[in-house]
């Protein structure tokens, strides 16, 4: 059904509600509010998606947080604000937030590194698009898979037998083969380089597009005024690349602070607690233990440290508009 | 001669370039070479020194032990169907959202806006305890629709966004002429915006798919038996079992990578384009 000038009543059939009034025809709404319909019913089925599963689901956590028994069993009741006594002072909470705080600002901080040193070689001039196309492709390919393969690859790599000891015993780094995701000491750092690897090429996708963009006469001019490659970078491609850093950094944060099956597949949160994130703590609280009252306490506060992570990305998503 | 001189500087800087990719390639592409060839060896084989890229025992019996295993084939037949599901309605709901938020003005935009922006950084985790009861509680645990509507609510908000930016840069006079030609807004956006936005639509489809093609923590709690699990609790439950196989692991690790690899091989440039102009100016 094609619809054209002289045929006005084909869309009207098509979708009376969304009908817009237009002489001749009559809508089954008045015209008033029919003309301000449209965007509501195109918002509505997320509106209705972000409520139901979205906005219901916190006030529930919320509610199971205050309660005691609750999920597993019939008779629950108030509890005020014990499960939140409770969590905030069990060491093992307070080791997962020390963790989660480390392993966060570690990753993030080397995506970003990694994200715009990838960035600006593969931004050259130098070579040719074929090539860049090439290296492009190989440095996206870590992105392109899912956490568990990218879990289960690294215990792989990280066995005591593995390539990595190999390559670094050759090169005299460490004398024998490490386990490096079983050891108390190199753990932590084990599933923080693991993240890394997961993680960068989003840094650089977003930075290579900011890259492209910054106007190529800003380097002319300031080549002509003799500024150094050094200079250049500090003075027109840091600034330019600001607002993209800082909110790559923050979603960056956020997301990593939600990671929970890279470490759930590699280390478990184990060993001694050494990785143990605020996710996996919450995670066996309620599933490993059937603590749902305290898990859900712990689930609020990780939810309200995400929400002040989340209040920055969009007043800065705002200030970009 | 200075020309000369020149001449030799930017060749030592193309080489230099050249060597600092290709070490930067290493560390990117290393592991998954590594994968590769280590679901073609046979498992005595794995922890051989020195470690080798083809061993004598090369074959393809981790593959074909994966892809003769019902169980296994499953896996993959519930992640298609869960993905598929979820990129379809994905894209269905972002369009007509991302339709208001560039083409309307109207009361609460501005609240919608901060929501859709703001969601996205609620941890799945504070979320996975009251939708296990919610699921339970709908009649929706250890179903496919359960798992879908889940990975929706993570899926949908930065698809709205990708699309929104894409329906800015399409010139408002297209669907203009269009309502004054008497279309309506439904058929503004369905018979005209929509055909020529292949290219957002095809980023935002492929970036849905991935996110719920890889989802893990909704698939390990909101799905309870066997038959009803996804590719990577697959993975999971084969790291479970007493003997490592790390060659069929990997083979089922290749297997599960295969339909987003491909997907964005093809169309990479849409998907990094559309990626970035959601990212950068939203």
């Amino acid at each position: 059904m094609k619809v054209t000038p002289n045929d006005p009543g084909s869309a009207a059939q098509l979708n009376p509600t969304l009908t817009r009034p237009i002489s001749g025809s009559r809508g089954i709404l008045p015209p008033r509010i029919a003309r301000k319909l449209p965007p509501y019913a195109f918002i509505a089925p997320t509106v209705i998606l972000i409520v139901v599963l979205m906005i219901v689901p916190i006030l529930m956590v919320i509610t199971y947080s205050v309660m005691d028994n609750v999920v597993v069993q019939p008779s629950s009741q108030f509890a005020g604000l014990h499960n939140y006594v409770q969590v905030l002072t069990d060491p093992d909470f307070q080791a997962a937030l020390r963790n989660t705080l480390v392993f966060i600002v570690a990753s993030t901080a080397i995506h970003l590194v990694i994200g715009l040193t990838f960035a600006i070689l593969l931004n050259t001039p130098m070579l040719g698009a074929a090539t860049k196309a090439f290296f492009r492709v190989i440095y996206i390919l870590p992105w392109l898979f899912t956490v568990a393969v990218i879990a289960v690859l690294w215990r792989l790599l990280l066995s005591p037998y593995g390539v990595a000891n190999y390559l670094l015993t050759s090169l005299g780094l460490v004398r024998s083969g490490v386990d490096w995701l079983a050891s108390p000491t190199t753990a932590l750092g084990a599933v923080v380089v693991i993240n890394i690897w997961a993680g960068y090429p989003f840094f650089m996708i977003s930075l290579l597009a900011g890259l492209q963009a910054v106007p190529s006469e800003l380097y002319e001019a300031a080549k002509v005024d003799g500024a150094s490659a050094l200079q250049r970078f500090w003075n027109i491609t840091l600034p330019q690349l600001r607002p993209i850093i800082v909110s790559m950094a923050v979603l960056d944060l956020i997301w990593t602070s939600q990671q929970f099956a890279l470490i759930w597949m590699t280390t478990g949160g184990g060993p001694l607690n050494v990785t143990e994130v605020l996710s996996t703590f919450t995670y066996k609280q309620a599933f490993s233990n059937y603590e749902f009252s305290t898990a859900s306490a712990s689930a609020v506060i990780v939810l309200f440290l995400s929400m002040i992570l989340g209040y920055f990305y969009v007043r800065q998503q705002r200030a970009q508009d | 001669m200075p020309n000369m001189r020149k001449q030799q500087k930017r060749l030592l800087a193309k080489g230099g370039l050249l060597l600092a990719l290709t070490a930067g390639a290493a560390f990117a592409g290393l592991p998954a070479l590594w994968m590769l060839s280590t679901s073609f060896k046979a498992n005595g084989e794995v922890f051989q020194l020195p470690p080798r890229l083809i061993t004598p025992g090369f074959s393809f019996d981790a593959y074909t032990q994966i892809l003769t295993d019902p169980t296994k084939l499953r896996y993959f037949l519930n992640s298609y169907i869960v993905a598929l599901s979820v990129t379809a309605l994905t894209l269905g709901a972002a369009i007509l959202a991302a339709y208001a938020f560039s083409r309307y003005e109207f009361r609460l935009k501005s609240t919608v806006n901060i929501v859709i922006v703001g969601v996205q950084a609620v941890p799945p985790i504070a979320l996975v305890i009251p939708y296990f009861g919610l699921m339970v509680g709908l009649g929706v645990y250890n179903t496919y629709a359960g798992l879908i509507l889940t990975h929706m609510v993570f899926t949908l908000p930065y698809a709205i966004i990708m699309m929104t930016a894409y329906f800015n840069t399409l010139p408002r006079e297209l669907d203009e002429a269009a309502k004054v030609d008497g279309a309506n807004p439904w058929t503004a956006l369905w018979r005209i915006i929509v055909p020529i936005s292949g290219p957002g639509i095809v980023a935002v489809g492929l970036y849905t798919f991935m996110i719920s093609w890889n989802e893990y923590l909704f698939a390990l709690t909101l799905m309870q038996t066997n038959e009803m699990r996804t590719v990577p609790i697959g993975i999971l439950l084969m790291m479970g079992e007493h003997a490592y196989q790390w060659n069929q692991m990997m083979a089922m690790s290749i297997l599960g990578s295969i339909p987003v690899l491909v997907l964005f091989l093809i169309f990479q440039r849409h998907f990094i384009s559309g990626l970035a102009s959601g990212a950068v100016k939203s």
